[in-house]
């Protein structure tokens, strides 16, 4: 592949971003804890880099379509995989499929908020969401159940300095990568963004495909909240709460379209990296969080406008 | 000609209607709360809430969205709990640049063909942090003039509904019955065309996000003269609310369509079902949330119902 055209991929820009960030953070450190560095960014951004999968289909389906209700669905999750798994290892598949479950449920009721409801996606996902933490709140109470031992431990493994989680966040990346341009689901959801009208003369099923999509979705907001409740030794009403903001900043930035039409999974993951090595630079450099919070925002807002149009101007979009 | 299908009406008495609705669930539980203080005490929060509404509704009539209004409401009350309190120029100066960043912003945004969600999420950050910089923790105490103002007993009507009327009847005249307002509206319906017509599609949306810009400061200042101290996160909840609120209201996120009156009756609406009527029903802390989120789908739904029926005929 020459630089030309790799250059035009949207994606790029994300992973060139992630790496001035980290050239920057490590040459502040004089070259200590690189590895390191890179270990925990993986870590950190596979929580990010799942829920950004699942906002990005979701935006895809085309303008509008987008899900506020993940934090809820990823506290909801975390609580009900740790009280299934009751820091039992043989169970931690019975708590896994639970979380999905649980994610499953809450993606498909907020279609039928939009869809037999006739309630636009934004505020239908946003409603739930306020139910799905309500129930949370009742139902997770003073939890205080720890992951399985071996459930913790296998978040936490590291294959010579690249974490399992990360290989593992890896392989779903390649079956959604490739279910998006090879199965007739995929291709359907980027029919349906590019123009809903045209995908339903075309005979394609529009209502299954956003269905399943935001059933998706809510199956992978649904696993994160079980990850990241054995990443954090047990589940927590807040503990998705940053996810509202980066997982739609991840797609954005990754080079999917929010025009609709137009996905990128390699984008998500080199958005989420460096959303997190931009936090880890920051970090190293001592700042205050609020000028943390500050230099964040802007170079979100700067890369956007240096990015241009970019996103928008893709062929498919209407 | 003048027979104009009952849906219609319908569809635009909704916000009213819904209003009534739970008005008359309160006056039902509780029927002492109808009443001038009870009102006052109610509404408290609502005048605030309103002004963000307003403010969003601004941003919506050009197909746009701002994520951003919640943070950019904390960080408008810190500046007012310590520079407005301690250097009252300074804090002038300070208030109108961030009007001013809120005008820049729609420029770019319409200069770059960027996605308003994105870069308004990007700011939420920025006002977020600032506001943290500015109050690092919960205190600062609002200027006098801004407790008195916020205090006012009008005779008759509290003063919560006078602000009310006050907001949504300056935004209908702005929006709705000047010709500028036309064209500002006319940007969210039909851009390529009101940009043929001659009129600069930049200036338009500058205007309309330093409009929300604007109310967005009137919005943070009220909220500070209610609350009277401030802290980094007091206005966390605004972002979801004011979106809310204009739907609520019968705006629509694309389409140029939008309506100012409607969107103050919303923020009412969310504003009494968010605690007053949720106390009076004695549901239990945990489930408040839920039930607003019962509440925001049931009246949602009503308006989707009618306004396809609407359509329909």
């Amino acid at each position: 592949m020459s630089v030309t055209t790799l250059l035009s991929r949207p994606w790029i820009w994300s992973f060139l971003g992630a790496a001035v960030v980290f050239i920057l953070a490590v040459s502040f450190t004089g070259g200590v804890g690189a590895g390191g560095m890179i270990t925990t960014a993986l870590a950190l951004a596979v929580f990010t880099i799942v829920v950004g999968l699942g906002q990005m289909i979701v935006i895809t389906l085309g303008p509008g379509n987008v899900d506020l209700s993940l934090p809820a669905n990823i506290g909801l999750a975390s609580a009900v995989s740790m009280t299934v798994m009751n820091g039992s290892d043989s169970l931690v598949a019975a708590g896994l499929l639970a979380a999905l479950g649980c994610g499953l449920a809450i993606g498909i009721a907020n279609y039928l908020m939009i869809r037999t409801l006739g309630i636009p996606p934004i505020v239908a996902t946003l409603s739930s969401s306020f139910i799905v933490q309500s129930v949370d709140i009742a139902y997770g109470r003073g939890l205080q159940i720890k992951p399985p031992p071996g459930f913790g431990d296998f978040i936490n493994l590291q294959i010579l300095g690249v974490p399992v989680s990360a290989i593992f966040v890896l392989l779903l990346s390649a079956v959604i990568a490739i279910a998006l341009r090879r199965t007739v689901y995929g291709r359907s959801v980027l029919a349906v963004g590019q123009n809903a009208r045209a995908a339903l003369f075309a005979g394609l099923a529009v209502e299954r495909t956003r269905a399943m999509t935001y059933g998706l979705c809510g199956m992978l907001g649904g696993l994160d909240g079980a990850l990241l409740a054995g990443y954090f030794q047990g589940a927590n009403v807040d503990i998705g709460n940053e996810y509202l903001l980066s997982s739609i900043a991840v797609v954005v930035i990754g080079g999917t379209s929010v025009a609709g039409g137009k996905a990128s999974v390699p984008g998500i993951w080199g958005a989420s990296l460096f959303l997190v090595l931009l936090l880890t630079m920051l970090n190293t450099f001592g700042v205050s969080a609020g000028v943390r919070l500050v230099a964040t925002g802007i170079i979100i807002v700067a890369v956007i406008v240096a990015a241009g149009s970019r996103s928008l101007s893709s062929p498919g979009s209407n | 000609m003048l027979r104009l299908p009952p849906a219609r009406y319908l569809r635009d008495l909704l916000p009213a209607l819904s209003l009534a609705l739970v008005l008359a669930a309160i006056a039902w539980l509780n029927p002492r709360a109808i009443s001038y203080l009870g009102f006052t005490l109610m509404l408290n929060l609502a005048v605030p809430i309103a002004l963000a509404t307003v403010a969003q509704m601004f941003v919506i009539a050009g197909n746009d969205l701002d994520l951003s209004i919640g943070p950019f409401v904390s960080f408008v009350a810190c500046v007012g709990a310590t520079w407005l309190m301690d250097q009252p120029v300074v804090g002038v100066l300070l208030l109108v640049a961030a009007v001013g960043v809120y005008a820049a912003l729609g420029a770019i945004i319409q200069w770059r063909k960027l996605p308003s969600i994105v870069v308004t999420l990007g700011m939420s950050f920025v006002w977020q942090g600032l506001a943290i910089l500015i109050l690092p923790k919960p205190g600062g105490s609002a200027p006098v003039w801004l407790q008195t103002l916020m205090n006012i007993q009008p005779p008759f009507l509290p003063f919560p509904i006078v602000a009310g009327l006050v907001i949504a009847a300056a935004a209908w005249f702005g929006l709705m019955r000047t010709s500028y307002g036309a064209i500002l509206r006319g940007s969210g319906g039909n851009a390529a065309a009101i940009g043929r017509a001659g009129w600069s599609l930049l200036k338009i949306k500058a205007v309309l996000f330093a409009l929300a810009g604007l109310f967005g400061v009137l919005s943070g200042l009220a909220l500070l003269g209610v609350t009277t101290s401030a802290d980094a996160n007091i206005g966390s909840g605004y972002t979801l609310l004011s979106i809310a609120g204009v739907i609520l209201g019968g705006g629509e996120f694309v389409g140029g369509i939008v309506s100012p009156i409607g969107a103050v009756i919303g923020a009412l609406t969310l504003a009494l079902a968010a605690s007053p009527l949720l106390t009076f029903l004695d549901i239990p802390p945990d489930w408040q949330v839920g039930a607003n989120g019962v509440i925001l789908i049931v009246v949602l739904a009503a308006r989707a119902q009618i306004g396809r029926k609407a359509v329909g005929t």
